[in-house]
């Protein structure tokens, strides 16, 4: 919004202050001129202001000069011009309000005689031409820009008609089902009956509040004008605007409530303009109102103000004295209320409320303006007293050790896109059925609600390889959501996905391609942060249909905690890869964090470490290349020797001359008791009983 | 081969003797001192301390068992100094561990970068929202999470933007598909705002409450420099018998200075959010310049940061549906909420919102 101080000025004869300084203040009381400049001699300057939406009614220059008026509390001067007398007229002009929920207020002055040509400078206070000029406004014509102006001047809409278009009279109505209008915009529309017409006696002329109508339009030979200045209610507005996909100055100001008693004053403005140019006034003002809205809006309710609820709701002041009485009298009045005194020491009011201020509905509403007015950093900077003891999320322990290993593990953390699309969304969905779909997404890629973390840390991956960054390690703590249109769930999870190299740099050692067993170790330490009884991972047949579509079958594993799937990881399925056009194997993964929150998290506990010497024992083992690791733990683990505190698999070796469908393992052992030196014949028993042991599960021991 | 180690002696004399042991304790000398390694101290002990072929053995049995006896005494003290010297070079040789020179042979380039085991960085999103809500922590305020997917009550209603209000268009939303049917309150949304967990812990929790809200909210709106579609909040939200606006500047200013240093300074200025009243803009002084004026702070000295306000009686209405004790004439409270991208951006130098959401190894890797 532009506003120009000079015009300002000519409402505020006392001002006395800078335009500059002036700025400031209104600034500080939420009347924010986010732009000042100079305009050059004695055209003063021009701001650009930026007003929050509940101030409708400072949107104008005689708004701004109202505020500044009850910054400085100086007079201003009133908008009300003289208009010549009327020409008495046989009948008056008919106006009805037939829709009388959606206008309360319409009044129709008919002007005759008028002259249309150029704008010019008309009378002190219509300074049409160089206001416009100043502001950069193109000037159409004296009635246009009659209009425009008042509208600058006030906020108050106006509308000019040729009158000798209009047939009878106005009828402010819904319109008819399939009644056609073309409006001032050019477009044909097609009305509904939940838009709001003004209407005359055959046809429709214009959307009530947001738009004229083509037809009744003043052209360079309209002689004779009908000036409509109105109040229009705000729903009824905003519904007739959205359906036609419009938002008009007019519009604006009628949906956020418009100043009951500006029609009269407004029109006089427009019509003293147009009378400037030659012409007279046919009859008397027509005044229609609707007694139910102008007892809602200009004849409101008193409100009761306490000045000890001023203090409990707004503390402090930097000033000794505060907010007395006298300051909350000085600033409501200046701001158009009229108060009168309700108890009898001055310490509560009953406040008549200004026609202009509909957004004053409430006690709260005046302590906002009084705290507004009187300045908010003039209140004292207090602490309020320590209220109940903190609280912690029960997850949050958690979720913080989750992201702790993944950190030190190397992993960088990401948040990508909550949104993916409906294919991703059937590609990783655990329960493909419940992907919950956008009704206005911003864009088909973004179209669902994600189901999993995968496709947005799946495109991280894939923008940092196409960047040319080839080491990525990454995670993403994050929502994921399940469910239906009526009904979505949401849960944490953790995704990560790697490709290139270890977390190491070094000058010295080559570096190593991160695998599988990588990922399993981050997963492996994610877990060993909670209580578990058992952990352990399996894989299926591909044609189980139970490893999720984007894992590479041969190459994934269910990660099960204490009987609970708990997760999936393995490498990118090589199909999906080649689609991303990703070369390098990515390995990625899920872990449903609610269900690994469920498990409290592992509490260290210490042991005595034994002082006698550990026995270390290796066995080099063969084994068919089908036979996993697992029968080897396993039958080591049920022989329940109290003195194996440990066995690892040390190497895994493939080499043809061991045997083409065998492989070679080597077995560490290590023997210790808490209270002795193990003796040579107690080590001889474990030992043979590990080689029966891992023979039993298929072993050979390599000779 | 030995014996070409010693010459042999023709004269006895005292001179001749005292020629010859000094030839052989110079010779040792100047073997020790080029020792330079541990092999070539075994070589030096063989050589002079060896007990068939050794130089003092071959020293006692040439020279000490060939001189004639009058000579033998002489001999003999010469050969106690020679012994008692060629022990302390070895003594010293073993002692002093390897020489220089080994070490030298040992030596290193210390100038190759150390290797290092990477460690991941935590999403500066995430930094900034555990700054805030650590800050409130100590101020009393315990952490509130809720929904990403929000009913229009919670996001709108409750939160005093009535059905068909201006006050909504200014928060463009995304929602769930095929709502139309449902009634306008039950229709689900993707929160605008984290301003709904308010009401949710309200409706939980009778007063007091001193809460902070961390959460991801969304916008339907298009990208730029400064705007993202989803992006961050902290909420907060203090309600008790007595808390007044005083105590909301108070608490902000308080926190901007855990926040940004204890010379910033805050400023207020009148706002409108429909779910708070008095409503403020928070400013504070710029954190580049100091408040003397620079580019970032568009030469104004101040930065704009947060919202806040006095909870609107409104919505204390709404919560006291459920807990009568958000009595309006009886508490009040106030809420703020603040964008943790733009702190994040402002802290870190972060130039582009949508560098958060790319998760370029290299961004994220500064964070480390």
């Amino acid at each position: 919004m532009k506003i120009l101080t000079k015009w300002l000025r000519s409402y505020l004869p006392e001002l006395p202050v800078s335009d500059a300084q002036l700025a400031e203040d209104l600034t500080l009381r939420g009347i924010a001129v986010e732009g000042i400049y100079a305009l050059g001699d004695g055209n003063g300057s021009l701001y650009e202001m930026d007003l929050t939406t509940n101030r409708v009614d400072a949107m104008n220059h005689y708004g701004i000069a109202r505020e500044a008026a009850a910054i400085y509390g100086v007079q201003i001067s009133p908008l009300e011009v003289v208009l010549p007398k009327p020409r008495p007229s046989g009948q008056d002009f008919s106006v009805r309000i037939e829709a009388e929920g959606a206008c309360g207020r319409f009044t129709a002055r008919v002007l005759r005689g008028i002259t249309i040509g150029d704008s010019r400078d008309w009378f002190p206070g219509a300074e049409v031409a160089t206001c416009f000029d100043l502001l950069e406004q193109k000037k159409i014509s004296n009635a246009v820009d009659a209009t425009n102006f008042v509208w600058l001047a006030m906020g108050q809409p106006t509308h000019a008609f040729d009158l000798d278009k209009i047939e009878g009279g106005i009828v402010v109505r819904r319109a008819r089902k399939g009644e056609k209008l073309k409006t001032l915009d050019g477009v044909e529309r097609t009305l509904d009956p939940e838009d709001l017409v003004v209407a005359d006696h055959a046809k429709p002329l214009g959307l009530a509040g947001v738009m004229g109508g083509w037809d009744t339009m003043i052209t360079s030979t309209t002689t004779n004008v009908l000036v409509e200045a109105a109040w229009f209610e705000p729903m009824a507005v905003r519904r007739t605007a959205r359906r036609h996909g419009l938002h008009t100055d007019a519009s604006h100001r009628f949906e956020r409530g418009a100043d009951f008693n500006a029609g009269p004053v407004a029109s006089a403005l427009v019509s003293r303009i147009l009378l400037s140019n030659g012409g007279f006034i046919e009859g008397d003002l027509v005044d229609v109102r609707v007694p139910a809205w102008e007892a809602r809006t200009a004849h409101r309710k008193p409100v009761s103000l306490a000045l000890s609820e001023v203090h409990r709701i707004l503390g402090k002041t930097e000033d000794k004295d505060g907010i007395t009485a006298a300051t909350v009298e000085s600033v409501l009045t200046a701001l158009g209320c009229e108060l009168t005194v309700a108890q009898p020491d001055a310490t509560g009011w009953l406040v008549t409320l200004p026609s202009w201020r509909l957004d004053l509905e409430r006690e709260i509403d005046l302590i906002e303006e009084i705290a507004r007015v009187y300045g908010y950093n003039r209140f004292a900077n207090t602490l309020p007293a320590f209220g109940d003891g903190l609280q912690s999320l029960p997850w949050a322990e958690s979720e913080s050790a989750v992201r702790g290993t993944l950190l030190a593990a190397g992993f960088h953390e990401a948040i990508a896109s909550t949104f993916c699309s409906a294919a991703e969304a059937a590609l990783t969905a655990p329960q493909p059925g419940l992907v919950v779909p956008l009704g206005n997404p911003l864009s088909e890629e973004a179209g669902v609600l994600r189901p999993s973390l995968i496709p947005g840390v799946l495109a991280i991956v894939a923008g940092n390889l196409h960047r040319d960054v080839s080491d990525v390690r990454l995670f993403e703590l994050g929502t994921v959501f399940s469910g239906t249109t009526e009904k979505v769930d949401e849960h944490p999870v953790l995704a990560f996905a790697a490709v290139g190299t270890l977390a190491e740099q070094s000058a010295l050692h080559p570096p190593r391609s991160i695998e599988f067993h990588d990922i399993k170790g981050v997963v492996e330490q994610v877990l060993s942060r909670f209580q578990t009884r058992t952990v352990y991972f399996d894989r299926f047949p591909s044609d189980a249909g139970l490893t999720p579509a984007w894992l590479h079958p041969y190459r994934a594993a269910r990660v099960n905690a204490d009987g609970i799937t708990v997760g999936w990881f393995g490498q990118l399925h090589p199909t999906e890869a080649a689609a991303r056009k990703l070369k390098d194997p990515v390995l990625l993964g899920e872990l449903y964090l609610d269900r690994l929150y469920k498990l409290p998290l592992r509490k260290p506990s210490a042991r005595d470490i034994s002082r006698f010497q550990p026995v270390r024992r290796d066995f080099s083992l063969v084994l068919d290349k089908s036979a996993a690791w697992e029968a080897i733990d396993l039958a080591l683990a049920a022989l329940a020797i109290p003195e194996l505190v440990e066995w690892r698999a040390r190497e895994v070796f493939h080499d043809p001359k061991i045997g083409a469908h065998d492989y070679s393992l080597l077995l560490g052992v290590t023997f210790q008791a808490p209270d002795r030196t193990l003796r040579e014949e107690e080590l001889q028993s474990f030992q043979s009983q590990i080689v029966a042991a891992v023979a039993a599960a298929g072993a050979r021991l390599r000779t | 081969m030995m014996s070409e180690a010693i010459p042999n002696l023709s004269a006895f004399d005292d001179n001749a003797l005292d020629r010859a042991f000094a030839a052989l304790k110079q010779q040792a000398g100047e073997e020790a001192a080029a020792l330079t390694s541990a092999d070539g101290l075994e070589a030096f002990k063989l050589r002079w301390l060896g007990r068939k072929q050794g130089i003092l053995t071959e020293v006692s049995s040439r020279w000490l068992k060939g001189a004639p006896p009058e000579a033998k005494k002489a001999v003999g003290e010469r050969f106690k100094t020679l012994k008692e010297l060629i022990e302390q070079l070895r003594e010293a040789a073993e002692g002093a561990g390897p020489t220089d020179a080994v070490l030298a042979a040992e030596a290193i380039d210390i100038t190759l970068p150390g290797t290092r085991r990477l460690t991941g960085a935590e999403h500066p999103i995430t930094r900034t929202l555990n700054e805030i809500t650590s800050v409130f922590a100590a101020l009393g305020y315990s952490v509130g999470v809720g929904p990403e997917v929000e009913t229009d009550f919670y996001n709108f209603e409750c939160m005093n933007f009535p059905p068909g209000h201006p006050a909504r268009d200014t928060q463009d939303t995304l929602v769930i598909a095929n709502q139309e049917r449902r009634p306008l309150r039950d229709r689900l949304l993707l929160r605008t705002h984290t301003s709904p967990v308010q009401m949710r812990t309200m409706e939980r929790q009778p007063p007091p409450v001193r809460i902070v809200i961390p959460g991801k909210v969304h916008r339907n709106e298009a990208d730029d420099a400064t705007h993202s579609s989803t992006f961050h909040q902290v909420e907060g939200l203090c309600v008790d018998t007595n808390i007044t606006f005083s105590d909301l500047k108070g608490t902000l200013d308080h926190a901007m200075k855990a926040l940004f240093g204890s010379s910033v300074k805050t400023r207020f200025f009148p706002s409108f959010f429909p779910f708070t009243e008095p409503s403020a803009d928070m400013q504070i002084s710029c954190i580049f310049c100091g408040g003397k004026g620079c580019r970032k702070c568009k030469q104004s000295g101040w930065i704009e940061l947060l919202g806040c306000g006095m909870v609107d009686p409104a919505v204390f209405a709404f919560a006291a549906e459920k807990q009568p004790a958000y009595d309006p004439k009886k508490i009040s409270g106030f809420a703020f909420g603040m964008g943790a991208e733009r702190i994040a951006m402002m802290k870190y130098g972060v130039s582009d919102i949508g560098q958060f959401y790319v998760g370029d190894m290299r961004f994220l890797g500064q964070f480390a």
